[in-house]
């Protein structure tokens, strides 16, 4: 058998993530403690290279390389390309938090390399089993980057669990993925499409481990009733860690459903959407619910990352291309807002202090007038507060339930969305109606000031705009 | 029963067992000892499936790594099972009904209803000289290519997150650098007094 090796080209994106992580895993050895911003440096060039190298390879229509283990498609470079710039934003924000708090080394970006390494895997694969070794590949690294803080016995709790309950996911979802294996005799995504248009095909066996796969899929989202692990984990792990990994696997996680149950699953649609339904309703209640009372602005942050998922499963259940476009534009819209909320937890956090409660923001709005304005802007964008761009990302998935007749569906998810606009609200309020406890002046370097304003703007940009964005997301299932 | 049934019974029996114990002693280093009496049991099941190369590297690798780096840990660490114990009783109920529920299902589901002899022939016997590291071999490096290398990126990261969570300079331990203990020369240790001999 004659290796092609133009097969290489789909992942050269991959193989220069990998090379990159690799270059600066040796670089880092050789550098002294106060050159590690080289390392810090060449993470970031590594990302930029990334997104040119992706758009230069960027096929004219769907290949599908490696017998049938990988897929390059317009979804997978739409995705990657926001993984690498949001990667970037949030390695940028942590990198004076990290500096301050003795935790500024090189392994913080060689796992972060990978992880970006690992959801592009995920992001771009065909088979069952490519999509669980990328899985695993961004979780190893995310569960080592919760620990990263080794004197924070919460980072080391926080690690715990989030390994101990990872790997039950995984265990779930492997299971699931057997017993698919077991009826249709193939892990390939199109083999197993082809296997369920079969009229002998065992439903029963196929529905069975559908079952094990959402629960797995479920617990990677943090899904109600399988997010016991994201409050903690969100709580106990540094900021910068949580800034990653809040935004990010997102995406990456709506790629995995998308792979897995549309491009695999899709002829069970009937049967897992309804599952998911059960999902969308609990997380968007519970995950709504349960941040007003919370007085830590992390885990608050924690819950309100529950009740977003709820929303994008709502995209993805619709089952249709437009449901499919507007949960891929909430998830990337998402994944912005949540970089821009913890680049702001990092700003007001300094040596010695982490601005945690939500008392720590009141007067924000004297503080620093501009860096409040950004806030508001994240804020009222989670909200769902027209003309920002959260709004929009709500109107479109509501849009694709109610297109599919579950009117419902919708009217329950708007419901919870006004319980939820009042704690992005109470921010608000304590931002600009309270006087400063705190008046210990602001400190950022000009790079993160400038990122913090285009994160902020970029909430109102793509809110007026929300057509740029969203028609590159509907190319994609076109 | 053919003499293959009855090894594979034998087997399965001694593996339910196996787990079993593994579960309900109260000693770790029994319930270690039990999963490698597991690992062997199910190692010759995987030999009864052709499945040779799979049997031996579950031998190889699970009894004789993993395991043992188990069982030094266990006696290692002084592992409070009081408090690991504690409601077990409470619990027991709850979780046997769970278990009793799941296994029904799980029975139903893969049980000789979906997956009997009639629904699911059985595989063909290999020939005598059928070489199933081989066959693994000659997959594993061209149709599965992309998926091991990403394995082996998992354990290069892996490697590097337990040496950037476990490696580090506590300045209260004492540690001896054999680099400079063997470049030592005698004049660095030994100082030669001239001194003018007494009386």
């Amino acid at each position: 058998m004659q290796f092609d090796t133009s097969s290489l080209i789909p992942v050269l994106p991959e193989i220069f993530i990998l090379t990159a992580a690799c270059v600066v895993l040796v670089v880092d050895l050789f550098l002294k403690d106060e050159q590690r911003v080289i390392s810090y440096g060449m993470t970031q060039i590594s990302l930029l290279l990334a997104i040119v190298i992706t758009l230069m390879t960027a096929p004219a229509e769907t290949r599908i390389v490696f017998d049938g283990s990988v897929v390059r498609d317009g979804m997978s470079d739409i995705l990657k390309i926001a993984i690498f710039i949001i990667s970037g934003g949030a390695f940028l924000y942590s990198k004076e938090y990290l500096r301050d708090r003795d935790l500024f080394k090189g392994e913080y970006y060689v796992l972060g390399l990978f992880a970006v390494l690992g959801m592009m895997v995920m992001v771009s694969a065909n088979s069952f089993l490519t999509v669980y070794l990328g899985l695993e590949l961004l979780a190893l690294c995310f569960y080592a980057l919760v620990a990263f803080n080794r004197d924070s016995e919460d980072g080391s709790e926080a690690a715990m669990k989030y390994f101990v309950l990872g790997a039950l996911a995984s265990g779930m979802l492997l299971y699931g993925i057997s017993m698919i294996y077991g009826a249709t005799g193939s892990i390939g995504f199109q083999a197993v499409s082809e296997g369920l248009a079969n009229p002998d095909v065992n439903k029963m066996v196929l529905v069975f481990g559908l079952v094990f796969v959402v629960i797995g899929l479920a617990f990677k989202f943090g899904a109600v009733p399988f997010h016991m692990w994201v409050p903690d984990v969100y709580q106990g792990a540094p900021t910068a860690v949580v800034t990653f990994l809040g935004s990010t696997p997102k995406i990456a996680a709506f790629a995995l459903a998308m792979r897995m149950l549309v491009d695999g699953l899709g002829g069970l649609h009937g049967d897992w959407q309804y599952m998911l339904v059960i999902l969308a309703i609990l997380s968007m209640g519970v995950g709504n619910v349960f941040a007003i009372a919370q007085g830590n602005i992390k885990r608050m942050l924690a819950y309100s990352t529950i009740s977003h998922v709820g929303f994008i499963l709502l995209g993805i259940l619709a089952g249709t291309s437009k449901g499919y476009t507007a949960a891929m534009f909430y998830s990337i819209v998402y994944a912005i807002m949540a970089l821009g909320a913890f680049g702001i937890v990092m700003l007001l956090s300094r040596r010695g202090f982490e601005a945690e409660n939500l008392e720590d923001y009141k007067g924000l709005g004297e503080r620093s007038p501009w860096f409040a304005g950004m806030m508001l802007l994240v804020m009222f964008s989670m909200a769902g507060v027209p003309p920002t761009v959260g709004f929009f990302a709500k109107m479109f998935v509501l849009e694709a339930v109610i297109s599919i007749d579950m009117t419902w569906l919708a009217l329950v998810g708007v419901f919870f969305s006004i319980i939820g606009a009042f704690y992005y609200l109470r921010i608000v309020k304590l931002m600009y109606f309270d006087r400063p406890v705190d008046e210990t002046p602001l400190t950022a370097g000009m790079d993160t000031q400038i990122a913090l304003t285009i994160n902020g703007l970029s909430m109102l940009v793509l809110g007026m705009f929300p057509a740029s964005l969203l028609s590159l997301c509907a190319a994609a299932f076109g | 029963m053919t003499f293959e049934k009855f090894v594979f019974y034998l087997f399965a029996a001694i593996l339910v067992f196996a787990a079993t114990m593994v579960i309900t002693r109260r000693n770790p280093v029994h319930s270690a000892l039990f999963l490698v009496l597991a690992f062997f049991s199910s190692a010759g099941i995987w030999l009864l499936a052709e499945a040779e190369f799979l049997a031996i590297v579950l031998i190889l690798v699970y009894v004789g790594a993993v395991m043992v780096l188990f069982l030094f840990v266990v006696m290692m660490l002084d592992i409070d099972l009081a408090t690991l114990r504690a409601g077990f009783i409470r619990y027991m109920p709850v979780g046997a009904l769970v278990a009793l529920v799941m296994a029904v299902e799980i029975f139903m589901v893969v049980g000789p209803a979906n997956f009997g002899l009639d629904k699911v022939p059985a595989p063909v016997a290999q020939p005598a000289g059928y070489n199933n590291t081989e066959e693994l071999g000659s997959v594993l490096y061209t149709v599965y290519m992309y998926p091991f290398e990403v394995a082996a990126v998992i354990l290069l990261v892996g490697i590097i997150a337990a040496i950037g969570l476990t490696m580090r300079r506590r300045p209260e331990t004492k540690y001896q650098n054999p680099s400079l203990q063997v470049r030592v020369k005698k004049a660095d240790r030994l100082r030669v007094i001239k001194m003018d001999a007494e009386d």
